[in-house]
Order: C-alpha cells, then sequence, then structure tokens
C-alpha cells in the first residue's frame, strides 16, 4: 500500500517539462532529477518528499519517448502517479521501470493539491484519506502486474530465462 | 467482427490467426531502432538481462541523430558509449556522423522498413514508418533492451480510427497541413492508445513524403500509430529503396473503429499550430500579426527532399527577412546531396539562411538554433511544448515548410501566396 501527500498539476504535462531535453546529455539519473518538472515549477524538487504521491489530468507523459521522464519522477521520491489518462509510452515505460501509476478520472479531478492519500495499486483503490472518500482507479491487468511484482521488465525478460 | 490493418500485422507476428482491442500479445520485431539519447539507457538495461548478443545483428539500427555532430562533452561519451556497443555487437545498421541522418527519415531510405513490418523505436517519432504500411511504435529504452535481447515486444492491440481521405490538396498545403488539421480537430489525446488508420481515394493523391509528415505526427495525438494503406506509390518506394520481403495488409470490410473521420483534402488551408500544444491550431487566415525571431526548416516532420523543394520554390530570387535566424537541415546525406545537386542549397544561401548538416539538434532544444526567453520560432518541427527549443518563455509555432520559408522572407507567420504572386 502506497500512502502520502499529494503534489497536483494539470493536463497534457508532457516529457519536456518533466525533463526538458536540454539536460539529456547524460544518461545518470540521479544528476537528471535535480531538473524535474523544471520547466513547470521551478519548486518541485524542494518541496517534493520521498512518498509523495502526483495527481494530474489527462495524457500525463505526453511527447517524448524518453524514459528518464518516469526515471526522474521515481528518483525524485514520488511514489504513485495518478492521472485521469497517461500517454501510452510513459505508460508502459512507468510499468517497464517500476514507477506505479494508476488511471483514474474520478480522483485526479476530485484530489486537491496537499491532500492525504493513499493508492494499493493491485486493486485499483485510491483513498483520499483528507476527504475520507474512496475512488476505484484501473487495476493492471495481470500481465503488467507480474512485471510490476517483478520489479520492471528486465528482471521479467530475466525471469523468463529468454 | 473483422480486423484493422494494425490488428492484421500484429495478429500475424504474435502468431495468432486473430486478435482483437485490448488483447495483451508478444509480438516478433522486425526492426529495433533507438538514438543517441535513448541508446545509453537501453544498452545499460540489456547489459542487465545478461545475454551475451542482439537477437539479430541486421535487425537492430542504431542512429547518433540528437545530439550529434556532438555538442559537447558529455554528448561525445554517450556517442562514445553506444559506437563501442555497436561495435561490440558487430550491429550492422549502425550510422556515424558523415552517414548518418535524422533517424526517421534514414531508416525508410536505408530499406530497413517495408508493409507489414513490426518495428519499436526508442523515440517517440517511430511512428513514422506506418506511411510504409508498416506497424511502428515509439516505445522506451527499457522496451529497445528487451527488444534487442529477445526480438519481441509486449503490446496491448489497439482500437482504431479510420480517417478517410478525398479529393486532393490545393497549392501550398502539404501532408503537415493535414496532420496539424487532424490534430487541432481531435485534439492531443483524441488518438490515445489507438491506430490511425488512413484510407480513401484521397490516399493516391498524397506524395510519399506527405505520408511520412502525417505518420510522423500520429504520437502528437496520442496514437499508437499511424498507418497508411498500401498503393502503387508504397510499393514503387518499397521497390526502389528495399531488398526486404514485404506484405500488404488490408482493412477488413466490417473492421471496428472508434470513429471514422472524413477529410476533403481540396478543403484545406495552411495551418500553424500556436504554443504550446500541437492542438492549438488556426489556418494562416486566422493567424494575425506574429513576428518571429528564428525559422526552422527540418526534422523528421519535414526535412525530406520535397520540404526542401518547396522552400526553395519560395526562397527563390528572395531575402530572408533582416534579422530574422533560418536555419534548414536536410534530413539525411542523401538529401542533402540532392538537394545541392537541385540547386536548393544555393537558392538557400543566396536568400540568407543557413544550411546544417542532419541533426534533430533544434527540435528538442538541444543546439543548433535555441531560442532565448521571449524569441518566437516557426518550425517545421512536430512539437510547441514548452521550452522545447529552448528557453521556457520561448515560443514556437508549428507549420510547413511553405509557410516557414514565406515566414522568413516576411519576419512574421505569413502564407506563401502572399509572397509567390
Amino acid at each position: 500500500m502506497i500512502k502520502g501527500t499529494v503534489i497536483k498539476y494539470g493536463d497534457n504535462i508532457d516529457t519536456d517539462v518533466i525533463i526538458p531535453a536540454r539536460y539529456l546529455n547524460t544518461s545518470n539519473i540521479d544528476e537528471l532529477a535535480a531538473h524535474c518538472m523544471e520547466d513547470l515549477d521551478k519548486d518541485f524538487v524542494n518541496k517534493v518528499k520521498p512518498g509523495d504521491i502526483m495527481v494530474a489530468g489527462k495524457n500525463f507523459g505526453c511527447g517524448s519517448s524518453r524514459e528518464h521522464a518516469p526515471a526522474v519522477i521515481k528518483a525524485a521520491g514520488i511514489a504513485c502517479v495518478i492521472a485521469e489518462t497517461f500517454a501510452r509510452i510513459f505508460y508502459r515505460n512507468a510499468i517497464n521501470i517500476g514507477l506505479p501509476i494508476m488511471e483514474c478520472p474520478e480522483a485526479a479531478k476530485d484530489i486537491e493539491n496537499g491532500d492525504q492519500v493513499s493508492v494499493d495499486i493491485y486493486t485499483g483503490v485510491i483513498t483520499n484519506i483528507s476527504k475520507g472518500k474512496t475512488y476505484q482507479g484501473t487495476p493492471f491487468p495481470e500481465f503488467m502486474q507480474d512485471i510490476m511484482k517483478a520489479g520492471g521488465l528486465i528482471n521479467y525478460v530475466k525471469g523468463k530465462g529468454e | 467482427m473483422g480486423m484493422t490493418m494494425t490488428q492484421k500485422i500484429l495478429a500475424a507476428h504474435a502468431g495468432l490467426d486473430k486478435v482483437k482491442a485490448g488483447q495483451l500479445i508478444m509480438a516478433d520485431l522486425d526492426l529495433v531502432l533507438g538514438n543517441d539519447i535513448t541508446s545509453p539507457v537501453a544498452i545499460k538495461e540489456f547489459q542487465k538481462i545478461g545475454v551475451k548478443e542482439v537477437f539479430d545483428k541486421s535487425k537492430v539500427a542504431i542512429v547518433p541523430d540528437h545530439f550529434t555532430p556532438n555538442k559537447d562533452i558529455k554528448s561525445a561519451e554517450q556517442c562514445k558509449f553506444i559506437r563501442e556497443f555497436a561495435r561490440d555487437k558487430e550491429i550492422e545498421n549502425y550510422f556515424e556522423v558523415g552517414e548518418m541522418g535524422i533517424e526517421h527519415a534514414l531508416i525508410p531510405e536505408k530499406g530497413l522498413v517495408v508493409s507489414g513490418d513490426v518495428v519499436i523505436g526508442a523515440d517517440s517519432h517511430t511512428c513514422t514508418y506506418g506511411a510504409l504500411g508498416a506497424f511502428s511504435t515509439g516505445v522506451g529504452s527499457t522496451d529497445m533492451a528487451a527488444g534487442m535481447a529477445i526480438g519481441k515486444a509486449w503490446f496491448k492491440v489497439p482500437e482504431a480510427m479510420k480517417i478517410v481521405l478525398k479529393g486532393s490538396l490545393p497549392k501550398w498545403v502539404s501532408g503537415k497541413d493535414v496532420i496539424l488539421h487532424i490534430i487541432g480537430m481531435i485534439g492531443v489525446d483524441g488518438a490515445l492508445y489507438q491506430s490511425m488508420e488512413y484510407t480513401g481515394p484521397g490516399v493516391a493523391s498524397l506524395t510519399m513524403d506527405d505520408r511520412f509528415t502525417i505518420a510522423n505526427m500520429a504520437i502528437e495525438a496520442g496514437a499508437k500509430n499511424g498507418i497508411f494503406e498500401v498503393d502503387e506509390k508504397t510499393i514503387e518506394y518499397m521497390k526502389e529503396h528495399s531488398t526486404k520481403k514485404y506484405t500488404i495488409y488490408k482493412a477488413d470490410e466490417d473492421a471496428e473503429y472508434t470513429r471514422v473521420i472524413e477529410i476533403d483534402l481540396s478543403t484545406l488551408r495552411p495551418t500553424v499550430a500556436f504554443p504550446h500544444l500541437p492542438e492549438n491550431t488556426r489556418t494562416i487566415d486566422e493567424v494575425g500579426d506574429i513576428p518571429i525571431d528564428q525559422v526552422v526548416i527540418g526534422s523528421c516532420t519535414n526535412g525530406r527532399i520535397e520540404d526542401l523543394r518547396v522552400a526553395a520554390k519560395i526562397l527563390k530570387g528572395n531575402k530572408v527577412k533582416k534579422g530574422v535566424r533560418t536555419i534548414i537541415f536536410p534530413a539525411t546525406q542523401k538529401i542533402y546531396l540532392q538537394a545541392m545537386k537541385e540547386g536548393l542549397l544555393e537558392i538557400f544561401i543566396e536568400a540568407g539562411a543557413a544550411v546544417s548538416t542532419p541533426t534533430c539538434g533544434p527540435c528538442l532544444g538541444g543546439h543548433m538554433g535555441i531560442l532565448a526567453a521571449g524569441e518566437r520560432a516557426v518550425a517545421t518541427t512536430n512539437r510547441n511544448f514548452v521550452g522545447r527549443m529552448g528557453h521556457p518563455e520561448s515560443e514556437v509555432y508549428l507549420a510547413s515548410p511553405a509557410v516557414a520559408a514565406a515566414s522568413a522572407i516576411t519576419g512574421k507567420i505569413s502564407s506563401p501566396e502572399e509572397v509567390v504572386k
């Protein structure tokens, strides 16, 4: 069970604001994490605490295929991203690197900045502790849960012995 | 219920007679692609898997095109890392500076993709090859790593949107205007998780370069892929560029679509996407007075020979407006050479434009044309997000090569009709 404080953003948060390409001359994720969300919210890296939950509107992670985007969000300490919808490459990448994400339009609209929220990524149940409400998100299909449980695609592929 | 083009290709590569939307499958890959930004991450992940070789040395392509020719020491180190991997794993399709081009212009030109193929690339614009009737889609570095190791990738079979094209494009209107028009209509998540399948009598009137541009920006509507029905022009292109065996898939009559959109190409106008989303489109008639500081003509969207020809037609005998930096990027060495032979480069230089070796450079704010705070560019590229071409307070307006060239002359966003009487 994931439990944390919410940092909320709007619709169409693209990978260029999550991690600007001008920094991608390195693939060192810890170095890149210092620039997470920089072009949208310069204060993000100062205010984020390990275990916080990011909530956003529709089409989260649109744009580039850069896996650095979910990786820096994870490295910055975010435990889970809840959004109305995710762009598809970001969705894949998050699963492949083991960043928990959850699609739930109702929760994404209702949850406010600073709310305390818990998420069960296997059942899809999201609880807004601050508001005393629960929402039903879309849990991962079994296949994707297996990848998450293995800790990402690489471990999953290794585990299959292929 | 029948299958769409995409569903048929995926079924064939998963060894299944039939698939349906939503089904999770493992599919065999015909090509796995990466660039100098995504490959370093992929290679590190590949090394964790513990396999010694890539699944097929002829089916992996690595193209250092983003920060190349190396823009700084860190970029040079990243390129060195992927170069050594390519050498060590004897990857046949590694393209060094000098033979390198922008990956999505280069890969079709080298004949590495044909219709019926399944391609993944660790670059979101991998969807470009749908112009050839292939299923191709962007993925992340970890998918690239697993793809290089086992030659397979998992997919959720997508639903599809059918786009029926009719008529033919008016003068100065191109594939870029078609796709901007569509994104303006359906929005940046209008085709989320879906395939955009292009069909109808209007397809025949589109050149291959128009189709590459249209398929290229499927991702800007949130789509998994864009795909064109194969016709005589596609077959001619494949015969000219490739020796690979191709398979043509046609959608079943009773295939299911989430939406059917009909577009009469003859009614379209030059179209511009305003900051900061590709869906913020206006026709050239609705643009108003927007002065600009820079023009970029090139990229995987619009750096092909026809793009350069139309820009040259407009710039010929004209000068770019003083103070408007105009930078033109032929997308591959072959296109560069062709442009030179046709005298296009001379036209550009005479007009006061800079011509660069192929690179993704300014499109993603990498190098070779970065914007300062408050500056505005018209670009034939694909994204106008905050900070995309430089400072977070700069602005990018997306347009066709024709509009970009006309705007370079007038110093404000302009229609080619204003410049060429």
